[in-house]
């Protein structure tokens, strides 16, 4: 099958996720959240979220308790780096089990 | 007096999605959905080659929720006027256009287009975002590059010339707003985006951008080395509105505090200024003390 | 309305007839009386457009590319060093598949810097996916910037008009002026298939791979070998969109002919003198000339260089002794390139017949030097008689 009867004839992207594909696969270590340090989760309330703002990824949620999508996120650490009450550890990705793994 | 914006009223909407093909805590990701989201879904986005070409992702999959045109690496400038005439002519007023360059795109190829678009006046933004040398082609010295950097075409003895100071020239185009910004202050950005964007003309955004590969730290220190720089007084957070300049966010703090963080931890934290002898270190912060004194000076 | 007017305001009344909305250009002589004459008709508000005064050529370009790719129609026009400057985004428009149409003033380029005229400028762009019309005279400039719009259009293609300079652009001659009401029947408002538009964000221009790549629905969408594949193959189906821009153009406007050539006297010619542009109607004269001395000679007008009609021009010269190409431009190193693509034809679709003509090649007008009608016959005449030289002989050459 080719592209003959493709709709565009010119270089004309639409736009959709994981252009660089799963990205997750390119983490060496991943972000672990401690809940009883992350301010959010320990106010229960809707605050800091630093780790939100500063993610270059857009793959930390502005949740209580924050999530990380692990399809996507790259480990760069920015967030555990970030986070005020070191709530974040970037723990190596061979801890965990195959099953774990994205 | 504009609000200042916090993380929470941060709008949530984002105009970028995951899984790019960035570098690992790339700097530019960080100002580039910051800024799309203070920019909002009526925009126009230009785009010459640069590390944000890589970003935005390959045919036929963009990573870009905006409309965008890419085009060739001198004609960004040029190209927001086109469009900007053309939505003109169909008497559309309301669509925000906004060029996104690299450092080499906007201080060296690009200049010349950029200072015609100035110069005519032409009404879009303008971001240049710095992360001081040719990065997406392996971090070759640019116009920008800071002196005494190491790069993959000044790789022995750094560079030997000081950084154009590009807002600068673009301030003497007589533009309504110039802004110096940092991906390490995403919200001074967001807020100076919101508002110059009503204002009439050119308006010209510095964006200083910590890139890990170009710059030589662990992606992990991605802002902490770009709030070194600002901390340290060696790149400041300022705008000028009308020809009115004034510091803002943190570096407007600075001059509250009357205390710099010594430049050295700022060039330390990074393997491309490894070159840097003790004095070279001394004579900038010298040259930083001095401009810093002129702030005080201003500010008394 | 017939006026008489220089070549250059015929280029002007064309674009402003074709509506265009956005134009933007560069000074550079002999395009500036063009683009001068423009921004009057936009200043005085003959003319609903936005004329861009821009900073080089290589913007000019950039707006007529960005203005275009958000569904204006666009203009521009240059000359010489001015269209070499946009080289860049000339293949540009090309690859986005815009329809700019884009007046080029032919001059000779530098170095050393000569403001006269030849057609090396727009010669040396012939491989970058333009179409390309030369002119003989100011009505062909006028009806071929309308022509261009609706060409450009229909096949998304961009279109390089191409006139002498001075010797048409600065010269004085009548011509007819279509209505507009004319012009506005023959030519549609530009609806491009897409535009810019934030309700329907697109990524224009992209980096494309090598390979074919999956979309975001799950279509098989092309490489970047595709995407160019695809601008060749509509290259040349172009040339029958022109024959039907020719027929239209002839049924609204009453005038028209070969669209891709131009024959004076080739019927029972035996040998066939060939060039681009304002030369040809000066080598009517040479051929007049030597019919008189009973030599059968005749002269054909290149109209179409690209996409190249071969088709047409090896019908035209079936039979013939013997071409005789007459060009101001060469690629250096060789010979001319209409004579090089010329003998390609040529043996494409006669070689067959056993019975190909022989090709001679004259080089004329480099950097303006006078073209003279009694010199141009007597090589004419020379070329009837025997082959004159091998390589490409330079006509008026002082060494």
């Amino acid at each position: 099958m080719g592209t003959r009867n493709y709709k565009r004839k010119t270089s004309h992207s639409e736009h959709g996720p994981g252009d660089g594909g799963r990205t997750g696969s390119w983490r060496v270590e991943r972000p672990v959240f401690d809940r009883s340090l992350c301010i959010p989760c320990k106010r229960n309330k809707e605050s800091c979220f630093i780790c939100w703002l500063f993610c270059p990824e857009i793959v930390i949620s502005r949740t209580i308790p924050p999530t990380v999508n692990l399809e996507y996120c790259k480990g760069c650490g920015i967030c555990a780096e970030e986070c005020p009450t070191k709530a974040i550890t970037m723990v190596d990705e061979a801890q965990f089990s195959e099953e774990d793994k994205d | 007096m504009q609000v200042k914006t916090t993380i929470l009223s941060l709008p949530t909407e984002e105009f970028v999605h995951p899984g790019t093909r960035a570098c690992a805590g790339c700097g530019l990701a960080i100002a580039y959905r910051v800024g799309l989201k203070a920019l909002g879904k009526d925009t126009m986005l230009i785009v010459p080659p640069s590390c944000l070409t890589v970003l935005q992702g390959l045919f036929p999959v963009a990573s870009t929720k905006l409309p965008c045109l890419n085009v060739t690496f001198a004609s960004t400038a040029a190209a927001a006027t086109g469009i900007l005439a053309a939505l003109k002519t169909q008497g559309n007023e309301h669509t925000t256009v906004a060029a996104w360059a690299g450092d080499g795109g906007t201080s060296d190829i690009g200049l010349q287009a950029l200072s015609g678009a100035a110069e005519r006046g032409d009404n879009f933004i303008y971001f240049c975002y710095d992360n001081e040398g040719y990065m997406n082609t392996g971090a070759q010295r640019s116009g920008t590059t800071p002196i005494g950097a190491v790069t993959a075409n000044t790789p022995f003895k750094g560079k030997i010339q000081q950084k154009k100071d590009v807002p600068a020239i673009m301030a003497a185009h007589h533009l309504s707003y110039v802004a110096a910004c940092s991906a390490a202050y995403p919200l001074d950005l967001y807020d100076k985006i919101l508002k110059c964007k009503d204002m009439p003309g050119t308006k010209y955004f510095h964006i200083h951008i910590p890139c890990p590969p170009g710059w030589g730290y662990d992606p992990r220190y991605g802002i902490k080395i770009g709030r070194l720089a600002v901390e340290t007084g060696y790149y400041d957070l300022y705008e000028i509105i009308n020809g009115e300049f004034r510091l803002t966010a943190a570096s407007e703090k600075l001059v509250e505090k009357r205390k710099l963080v010594p430049v050295r931890e700022y060039f330390r934290a990074q393997s491309r200024f490894r070159i840097l002898t003790d004095a070279q270190i001394a004579d900038i912060q010298n040259q930083i003390d001095a401009k810093w004194a002129g702030y005080y000076k201003k500010d008394e | 309305m017939h006026i008489i007017e220089n070549g250059n305001v015929a280029a002007a009344l064309g674009v402003k007839l074709c509506r265009a909305n956005v134009i933007a250009a560069y000074p550079i002589t002999p395009q500036t009386p063009l683009t001068e004459r423009l921004s009057e008709y936009v200043e005085a508000g003959e003319m609903k457009a936005e004329y861009i005064p821009v900073e080089s050529e290589h913007s000019a370009l950039a707006v007529c590319i960005a203005a275009s790719s958000a569904g204006t129609r666009v203009s521009t026009a240059t000359s010489a060093n001015g269209l070499l400057y946009m080289h860049e985004q000339v293949q540009w428009a090309a690859g986005a598949r815009l329809p700019i149409v884009m007046c080029v003033v032919n001059r000779a380029v530098g170095a050393p810097w000569n403001i006269w005229n030849d057609q090396q400028d727009s010669i040396s762009q012939r491989d970058t996916g333009w179409i390309q019309m030369y002119c003989a005279d100011h009505q062909q400039i006028i009806d071929t910037v309308i022509k261009a719009y609706w060409l450009a259009e229909k096949v998304s293609i961009p279109i390089m008009v191409c006139y002498d300079g001075y010797i048409l652009s600065h010269t004085y001659m009548p011509f007819d002026v279509p209505d507009q009401e004319q012009v506005d029947a023959f030519l549609p408002p530009f609806r491009p298939d897409y535009a810019l538009n934030p309700e329907d964000p697109a990524n224009l221009n992209t980096v494309t791979l090598p390979d074919v790549r999956m979309d975001v629905h799950g279509e098989l969408a092309h490489g970047y070998m595709e995407i160019r594949y695809l601008l060749q193959e509509e290259m040349r189906t172009t040339l029958a969109v022109a024959a039907e821009a020719e027929k239209r153009f002839t049924e609204i406007f009453g005038r028209g002919g070969d669209p891709y050539i131009e024959p004076y006297r080739c019927d029972d010619a035996e040998y066939v003198a060939v060039g681009l542009g304002s030369l040809t109607y000066q080598l009517r004269v040479c051929v007049d000339a030597l019919r008189k001395e009973g030599i059968n000679v005749g002269v054909m007008g290149v109209r179409f260089y690209r996409p190249f009609p071969d088709e047409a021009i090896a019908n035209a010269l079936k039979g013939k002794k013997g071409v005789i190409v007459f060009e101001k431009a060469l690629s250096y190193g060789y010979e001319g390139a209409l004579a090089s693509d010329l003998k390609s034809a040529l043996y494409e679709h006669l070689a067959y017949t056993g019975a190909l003509p022989v090709v001679q090649n004259f080089i004329v007008g480099i950097g303006g030097r006078d073209i003279r009608t009694e010199e141009l016959t007597q090589n004419l005449k020379a070329a009837t008689q025997h082959r004159v030289s091998k390589e490409p002989a330079w006509i008026g050459l002082k060494l």
